[in-house]
């Protein structure tokens, strides 16, 4: 079922087929027999039963008044804001937190109809590339249980790959919704910054975050997107653009100019099987007819160190809300105030996040602001100037997703540098704000998946769309 | 760049974190580590580079600013780790005696 369309499941709906039931109970089945994946923190499995009733009665009664998301079944990652649902960002900090609000692209999706099912596990505080650093332990990739899935979204990607709902939302900040997509072999997307509202989305960073989609079927994760784009009077970044048609304009014959980033390819750390699989899909795009334009990227020794000064600075900003006060963990039997701030923090968050709080606060501290702080704003201001000047000669920008295959659960280098390295073809597109795409490769000789990531100019998702439907087209 | 632990102490205190003597240990690697990494940006010449501030493309959209409930006093206290309705509680911050 994993693979069918929306349209394709609201045309059996249309006939008495299917109820949505039946779709709701088979995805909770699923859940069930992959419990030890570890993908969700929470199921709401009651809940979604009783939405599926409800709304196979509305049907009955009137189905003219469907929402466009009918018969989906989404997954939304433990960041995400549901009203009067858990959240935790997958720390001990914010263990038993209930949400006031459901976040923005929450609501937009319930007003069409579609189920919310539960939410996934994920790096904590989405601070992390393997899914290891969650409170909860690590979910598992389903092609292999024994490697990671990539991370932050690390669950909401395996939601989708092991078939226990059609769409999982995910966040991005630096190819949190991306790495773990091409990891699992399905696709992933980071709409351009602004796109979706941030309102309800636990903060990391928040001049790169951005709510990100993970799915099988191009069509439907337009859908998704076109449902929940678009101004916001909760969030003052969001773009007030119109939101585009993304899902009734595809158009796979539409013939572009895609950019080949040979500084990517050639990267000293690219895996050769994954070089020649991306290769090899740019070669299929050629022969549909699309131009394709050799590139080089100066900046690209840069783009990790800019990324990982500015995040971490936001980061140390963003979490000094959690003081232990007004929600979130809190430490017992402390007498002064000071010390309850410190303990409720150091008890609450793991040590990635602490890592990155403390970076965060050197890099923003006096003496160390102009040097660290400024100096990335301004080489961040480089590398746009650098990828506008590309976009002036081609319409979308090919390079791969991830530099090689996952790794082993608990492999990972002690020395965090190297993990914060591999980040390199991702952190570009959040850098920017542009939007990406990363479309599977399939599985190379280890049986493992990579992916193919496609980049276009700020809000000309649509490109990334035709090539992605193109691509599934041929497959 | 080499993190001591006099930095590592201040960092601390400014984080509001109180690390073990084994984190601390971790970090002070772990940090320098980073550093040795991040410090690859200053081999880029930025002589009058305007820093890039802010992504989103129009700034400081902001609504009309009309006072609304859109919370009660429970659900506003509903995750408040220690509560004596309608206020939170936290240790005693003024001292008299003193």
């Amino acid at each position: 079922m994993e693979n069918q369309s929306l349209k394709e499941i609201q045309l059996q709906l249309s006939r008495g087929k299917i109820s949505v039931l039946e779709i709701v109970a088979n995805y909770l089945k699923k859940i069930e027999s992959t419990k030890d994946l570890n993908i969700y923190v929470n199921v709401f499995k009651d809940e979604a039963i009783e939405k599926a009733k409800a709304l196979d009665q509305k049907y009955k009664d009137t189905p003219e008044q469907m929402g466009r998301l009918f018969g989906m079944v989404i997954s939304i990652k433990d960041v995400i804001c549901y009203k009067d649902h858990p959240v935790t960002a997958a720390s001990k900090m914010l263990s038993g937190f209930e949400s006031m609000y459901s976040s923005t692209a929450v609501e937009r999706l319930l007003k069409e109809d579609a189920i919310i099912i539960g939410t996934t596990n994920c790096d904590e505080f989405a601070m992390g590339s393997s899914n290891e650093h969650s409170y909860y332990g690590p979910t598992k990739n389903a092609d292999a249980p024994e490697y990671i899935p990539g991370g932050s979204s690390g669950g909401a990607a395996v939601s989708v790959q092991a078939g226990t709902c059609s769409i999982a939302l995910g966040s991005d900040t630096g190819g949190s919704v991306r790495q773990p997509a091409s990891f699992c072999n399905v696709i992933g997307m980071k709409p351009t910054y602004g796109r979706i509202s941030r309102h309800g989305l636990i903060a990391y960073a928040s001049s790169f975050d951005q709510i990100g989609l993970i799915g099988t079927v191009t069509e439907d994760m337009a859908l998704v997107l076109e449902v929940i784009s678009g101004s916001d009077e909760y969030d003052s970044t969001v773009s007030r653009n119109p939101v585009p048609g993304f899902y009734q304009n595809i158009d796979i014959d539409q013939k572009m100019k895609v950019g080949v980033l040979n500084s990517f390819f050639e990267h000293s750390r690219m895996n050769a099987e994954i070089k020649i699989k991306s290769k090899a899909v740019l070669e299929s795009l050629q022969e549909a007819g699309h131009e394709l334009v050799p590139l080089d990227f100066k900046s690209i020794d840069y783009l990790v160190p800019c990324y990982y000064v500015l995040t971490t600075a936001e980061a140390s900003s963003n979490l000094s809300r959690y003081d232990g006060v007004k929600y979130g963990h809190r430490a017992q039997n402390i007498t002064d105030l000071e010390s309850l701030y410190k303990r409720s923090r150091t008890e609450g968050f793991g040590m990635e996040v602490k890592r990155r709080i403390m970076l965060g606060t050197f890099v923003l501290s006096s003496g160390y602001y102009d040097a660290y702080f400024e100096k990335a704003q301004k080489i961040r201001k480089i590398v746009k100037d650098e990828i506008d000047g590309l976009f002036s000669k081609v319409d979308v920008i090919a390079l791969p997703t991830s530099m090689d295959y996952p790794w082993r659960i608990g492999d990972e280098n002690q020395d965090p540098v190297s993990v914060y390295l591999s980040d390199v073809f991702t952190v570009i597109a959040n850098l920017c704000g542009i939007p990406a795409l990363s479309y599977p490769l399939g599985y190379g000789s280890e049986n493992m998946s990579s992916g193919i990531q496609l980049m276009s100019n700020s809000f000309e998702e649509h490109h990334l769309f035709n090539l992605s439907a193109l691509l599934q087209n041929m497959a | 760049m080499e993190i001591n632990d006099e930095l590592i102490n201040k960092l601390e205190n400014l984080a509001k974190l109180s690390l073990s003597p084994e984190e601390k240990e971790i970090m002070k690697k772990d940090l320098t580590n980073i550093l040795g990494m991040i410090d690859k940006i200053k081999e880029v010449d930025t002589t009058g580079v305007e820093p890039l501030r802010y992504i989103n493309q129009d700034v400081n959209v902001l609504r009309d600013d009309e006072a609304r409930n859109e919370m009660t006093n429970e659900e506003a206290l509903k995750n408040a780790p220690s509560v004596q309705e309608p206020y939170i509680t936290v240790p005693k911050v003024i001292d008299l005696k003193k």
